[in-house]
């Protein structure tokens, strides 16, 4: 019943695996080593900078306090999932025109962070935009063109849902 | 870093948990939402034998008003109680402390009885319990007891839960039109541990306030019961109640004793006016 | 919320049909990242290829007694676990001098301390493995028994007779002093009407980089060839670092960069742990990897600016600035880093002190003294924070005293915008600087006016506001006079080579690299600007010592004004020789015709005349049609390396507003302002952005960044929880200006900006605290970061 090595069925990206892993081996770890998905990216291992978000069973949630083997039997999304289908792709495109990354390290955390702000459908305010994305560590941009361009994103759905 | 090696278990029963807990004793942890506990793993702080995850046991999550009173099961998430109508309603002062728990990923993973569990002194709900005089509800091995929120916290990250007992749920009186609450903290930057906390509940009565209860957490081992402000509050007298203000913290990397004193009586004065005000 | 605009085209030399400069494009390749398929030095697997860990010393100065491997050899998955001594039969020491610092003086440092380990979180053995997690398991079985020796861990008194002395061969621990005295300062100071005196404090920083160091070696035996994936901001520099100390040549070392998350100098250094991870590969002849994670960055990845400054500022009566003088002292670690110095900070703010203002009398002391805690080194604006803080801030009590208001004594002692070329009290050459242009720009964009009676009416009813500037000047191009005349091999050049391929798009090789500044995007505009092609037929190459030309990386913030001027010229030198091409195929005078969009046109009437597509067809694969005698070059490489100044100055000035909680000592942010002055702009969203996010790194330091220290050399608050880090929620909205001022040292004229930012915000936000707080009668702040608890003990309140 307890062991250092279980054997673990879940889907990733909507891809169903059956894996077996190291009782404990992070999320991350599991999704960068075991899967090669490397869009997440470890910067502390410790659940402050953010950059290992992922969504886990429709919610987000730090790859990096999250074991693997608690993932038997869910589903898993990472940016490369949010990606292909195409559900970020207005976040994407707007924070590739504003320049709302630089180096790009941080940024699947903070789109996953935005779209699961983004998902619930009202227009945040900037103050609640950079409130929602304060749990995502970003060195380079500063936030002003990160807030720009979730803003921008959620007055344009907004816009076309009327 | 990565943990140290561990066995993993997951359990489907209380029944279970509890057993595994007798067998393994020191040598085993709970994980529920993991948000402290994989911190302190990964950074090899601790490095017990086996991980028993608790996530699915079911029936534990629960948010309901049962009668005169609120019941969060130990294995609510922050997000759930969060967005809970019931709590927004019946349990207003643990409402005004969510979006203060760390940040919109932590809160889909931690959940309430961890967070009482753990008992981290700079935390808002065991504050927020001890404001409202709640009760925690244990098993193990010798079966099921209550203990209310003035004798569960005892010390730095120490609860009243003994060796391989859990929390299974919180109850906390539910809000009537007389009560007041009052919630505030100082952190440095959004969803970071509070240098300063305060959680207060109160009732009103007649010109003041009766059944003042101000839990200060950031200021000692544990939340701490301001009791002589809690009584010079009472009287209406905020300047008595912030002279009254027995606190004893320690210098931390956050603040000084001193530092954390003086907030601490800029967060009464601030609560206070958030009790005086009636319930919308 | 509005995209930056592109900058008004000015007719210059630079005037090209359909030109990028100065538009404000998308960087391409974007894409990669935003959907997560970038390729960070963390990210890359090879065959074969093992994990080190390092056992690292928890005291801060300790005799390595004996270690004991046994155990840990033993363990799962362990490859080989080596110490210092083992190391160094496969790798040399180096020491981080430079001869134009005089005097600098370090001890060696090797890759694993052999002996005694000199600072907390030193690597004293390392050990290799099949996976991290089995190598820091490993980590735990090996027994290192220490002997803890006094640590000197007070830079006040690290040079007194009874602190011990940390390298005794160097017979003290003074790594590096200068004076300098320019005019007759004692004469100001005793003529001046008011002396203001002050001592500014600066926390010791941390880079965080979002990604933190990682390097993966491949000695490959049977090539006798290494490979160093890097996340490294120079790759050429340690190419030659990594031939020299394993004693190979530089042709045997090929050094890639690919994306790096995040770097702003931390990167640049050279480190004890990459270079035994490297030199471990050579050991054993495989592929190994290192990544620190982050409690080891902590205590491992350079600090900076820890200094402590007595400044003092004279003024007459009518409020001329009459002298300037700054004694300066800083505690790095037990090396100064190499190859680039510790020595570099201290002699930037010796050198910057006083910069946009004209006063003749300055005189500036500094002392660089070792301590028992983490090395420290060149991290963003190097120097500029603090010698802006120190100089703006001294400026600002000096109005306050005199009560003139500070930007109007800024106008009346900042250098004259037509008073260039001009040299500085410290013999710093200016070419061309904007000074006042800057502050009117500023003075109209935050409406200052404006804000002034905000705060006054506001004042009234017990909120204090504070409104605070900087001034600042900022090195960026650097010429050989950086390193290069210290006897460095860090290469002040740059080169590109421009490419045509077989279907008409242009592939540019650069040897400035990119860490997420847009170094690559630059590049690629300036090329498809003199070239003549869209931009998004043009492909750049970067970070591959094998595949660049020689060049020197990014830093200093020489990527546009250096790399750019040299992409721009490779770019027209390849449109000579495609014209030539062309006026071959369509027996035309190449004088005749130009490139416009991709296409040869007819230069007097805009005629296209023949792609190059097929231009490129014809050149590759029927050269039987064309002329005899005529050959084809379809590449073209071009340098550029700045002669005429020894940096491209730059000028700018910032603004802070902001509100206290003077119950409870915190500050919001309420928004912030940068008038820039970086010359011709290539890319003006590009050119905000790094304002934007070097303005954030400034905020750390005013308010959140600090390592603490203890005074036994432990690093207390060495995490992500401890260590504060701005974050959004803090920040403010930042809002950009620019001034135009180019170099004429290279044909596009621009000068660098990725540093401006973090040089005058933290003297802005300091100024700006003291100003909400001056009317309370408060202490001036000067001790950063301005926690709550400075702020409440300024104000009496504990």
């Amino acid at each position: 019943m307890s062991n250092r090595v279980l054997d673990i069925s879940l889907t990733v990206n909507g891809e169903r695996l059956q894996t077996r892993v190291d009782a404990r081996k992070t999320l991350v770890d599991f999704l960068r080593e075991d899967l090669a998905l490397t869009g997440s990216h470890i910067g502390c291992e410790h659940g402050v900078c953010g950059a290992c978000t992922v969504r886990v069973n429709g919610e987000i949630v730090r790859g990096c306090l999250m074991l693997a083997v608690q993932c038997d039997g869910g589903s898993v999304e990472t940016i490369e999932g949010l990606s292909d289908s195409g559900e970020v792709a207005d976040l994407q495109a707007a924070f590739e025109q504003r320049n709302a990354l630089q180096c790009g390290y941080c940024t699947p955390g903070m789109l996953a962070t935005a779209q699961d702000l983004l998902k619930r459908g009202d227009v945040p305010s900037r103050d609640e935009i950079r409130e929602h994305l304060s749990g995502n560590y970003c060195r380079c941009t500063g936030y002003h063109a990160i807030v720009d361009a979730v803003e921008a994103v959620a007055h344009a759905r907004a816009g076309a849902k009327k | 870093m990565k943990p140290a090696p561990f066995a993993y278990a997951k359990v489907r029963t209380l029944k279970e948990a509890v057993a595994l807990l007798a067998k393994h004793k020191d040598d085993a942890r709970l994980l529920a939402g993991g948000q402290s506990l994989i911190a302190t793993l990964n950074m090899r702080l601790s490095a017990p034998e086996l991980l028993i995850d608790i996530n699915g046991i079911k029936g534990l999550d629960g948010i309901a008003k049962k009668g005169k009173f609120v019941e969060i099961g130990a294995l609510a998430r922050h997000a759930q109680v969060e967005h809970s109508d019931i709590v927004a309603r019946h349990a207003p002062l643990i409402a005004l402390a969510m979006p203060h728990i760390g940040h919109p990923a932590i809160r889909n993973r931690g959940t309430f009885g961890g967070s009482i569990a753990f008992a981290d002194p700079a935390a808002e709900l065991p504050a927020c319990l001890l404001a409202l005089g709640g009760e925690i509800d244990i098993a193990g091995p010798k079966g099921k007891r209550k203990v209310k929120a003035d004798a569960f916290f005892k010390g730095l990250f120490e609860t009243a839960l003994r060796p391989q007992e859990m929390v299974t749920a919180i109850r906390v009186p539910a809000a009537d039109k007389n009560t007041r609450v009052g919630f505030a903290e100082l952190a440095r930057r959004h969803g970071d541990y509070a240098i300063v906390g305060l959680a207060a509940s109160a009732r009103a009565g007649g010109k003041g306030l009766v059944d003042v209860r101000l839990a200060f957490f950031g200021v000692g081992a544990t939340p701490v019961r301001a009791k002589n402000a809690e009584a010079a509050l009472a009287s209406s007298n905020i300047d008595t109640a912030v002279a009254a203000l027995d606190l004893a913290p320690h210098d931390d990397v956050q603040a000084t004793a001193r530092v954390k004193k003086h907030l601490a009586g800029v967060l009464l004065r601030r609560v206070a006016e958030q009790l005086m005000e009636p319930r919308p | 919320m509005k995209i930056t605009q592109d900058s008004p085209p000015v007719l210059t030399a630079l005037d090209r049909p359909n030109s990028y400069i100065g538009r404000s494009v998308p960087r391409p390749n974007l894409q990669r990242l935003t959907h997560g398929r970038g390729q960070y030095v963390s990210d890359v697997n090879l065959p074969r290829m093992a994990h080190v860990a390092y056992v690292r010393s928890p005291h801060a100065h300790a005799r390595i007694v004996k270690i004991v491997t046994t155990a840990a050899k033993k363990a799962p998955g362990v490859t080989a676990v080596v110490t210092g001594a083992e190391l160094a039969q496969v790798m040399t020491p180096w020491v981080g001098v430079l001869t134009h610092l005089k005097g600098l003086k370090s001890a060696p440092q090797a890759p694993i301390a052999v002996e005694r380990a000199c600072w907390q979180g030193e690597a004293v053995c390392a050990v290799v493995a099949r996976t991290r997690a089995e190598a820091e398991d490993a980590c735990e079985l090996v027994n290192v028994s220490y002997e803890a020796l006094p640590a000197v861990t007070d830079p006040e008194t690290a040079l007194d007779a009874k602190t011990p002395v940390i390298h005794p061969a160097l017979g003290d621990n003074l790594c590096f002093e200068r004076k300098l005295d320019a005019g007759a300062v004692d004469k100001a100071f005793a003529e001046a009407d008011t002396v203001v005196e002050a001592t500014f404090r600066f926390g010791r920083h941390t880079g965080v980089t979002t990604e933190p160091r990682a390097v993966v070696a491949d000695w490959n035996e049977g090539e006798q060839r290494l490979t160093v994936y890097h996340g490294t901001q120079a790759p050429h520099m340690m190419q030659n670092l990594f031939a020299k100390h394993l004693g190979i040549a530089e042709h045997q070392v090929r050094v890639l960069t690919k994306d790096v998350g995040g770097s702003f100098g931390i990167k640049v250094h050279t480190y004890a742990d990459e270079m035994a991870t490297v030199a471990l590969s050579k050991l054993l002849k495989r592929p190994v990897k290192f990544v620190a994670d982050r409690i080891e960055s902590f205590v491992t990845d350079i600090h900076a600016r820890d200094h402590r400054i007595k400044g003092k500022i004279g003024v007459s009566k009518d409020g001329t600035i009459t002298a300037f003088e700054i004694d300066d002292l800083t505690g790095i670690g037990p090396y100064s880093v190499y190859p680039r110095t510790s020595g570099i900070e201290a002699n930037q703010i010796v050198n910057l002190t006083g910069g946009p203002y004209r006063c003749p009398n300055y005189r500036a002391q500094t002392r660089v003294v070792f301590q028992n805690k983490n090395v420290m080194c060149q991290y963003r604006a190097v120097g500029h924070p603090i010698a802006v803080a120190v100089t703006e801030g001294l400026v600002e009590l000096a109005a306050a005293k005199i009560g003139i208001d500070p930007l109007e004594l800024r106008r009346r002692n900042l250098v004259p915008d037509d008073a260039y070329p001009t040299q500085s009290a410290a013999g710093l050459k200016f070419e061309l600087l904007s000074h006042h242009e800057a502050l009117a720009h500023l003075d109209s964009m935050m409406n200052y006016a404006g804000l002034r009676s905000e705060q006054k009416k506001l004042r009234g009813k017990g909120i204090y506001r504070g409104i605070g500037f900087a001034s600042f000047i900022e090195v960026t191009n650097p010429s050989a006079a950086f390193y290069g005349v210290g006897g460095a091999r860090i290469t002040s050049m740059d080169g590109a080579t421009v490419k045509l391929d077989a279907q008409g798009a242009i592939i540019v090789h650069t040897g400035v690299t990119e860490q997420g500044q847009g170094a690559e995007a630059v590049v690629a505009q300036c090329v498809a600007s003199s070239f003549g092609i869209p931009l998004g037929k043009v492909r750049v190459v970067t970070g591959d010592t094998d595949n660049t030309p020689y060049g020197g990386g990014t830093w200093a913030s020489r990527a546009a004004g250096i790399g750019g001027e040299a992409a721009w010229q490779a770019g027209k030198a390849l449109r000579a020789n495609v014209v030539a091409v062309a006026a071959s195929i369509l027996q035309a005078k190449p004088e005749d015709l130009d490139i416009r969009n991709g296409v040869v046109i007819d230069k007097e009437t805009g005629t296209e005349r023949l792609p190059l597509d097929e231009l490129a067809r014809v050149a590759y694969f029927r050269p039987d049609t064309l002329p005899p005698g005529f050959q084809a070059e379809l590449m073209a490489t071009r340098h550029y390396v700045p002669r005429a100044w020894p940096f491209a100055f730059t000028n700018g000035i910032q603004a802070s507003y902001l509100e206290v909680d003077t119950d409870t000592g915190f500050v919001k942010l309420l928004k912030h302002w940068c008038v820039e002055d970086c010359g011709t702009i290539i890319n003006p969203q590009l050119v905000d952005e790094q304002i934007r996010g070097g303005v954030v790194q400034g905020i750390g330091a005013a308010l959140f960044e600090h390592c603490l220290y203890d005074e036994r050399g432990q690093l207390l608050n060495g995490n992500m929880a401890d260590y504060l880090v701005p974050m959004a929620a803090e920040m403010p909205d930042i809002e950009c200006g620019h001034v135009v001022s180019p170099t004429a040292d290279s044909e596009l004229g621009a000068k660098g900006a990725g540093e401006a930012g973090t040089a005058g915000a933290p003297g802005s936000v300091m100024n700006a605290i003291n100003d909400a707080l001056r009317p309370l009668g408060a202490q001036p702040l000067t001790d950063m970061p301005f926690t709550p608890d400075k702020i409440l003990r300024a104000l009496g309140k504990v």
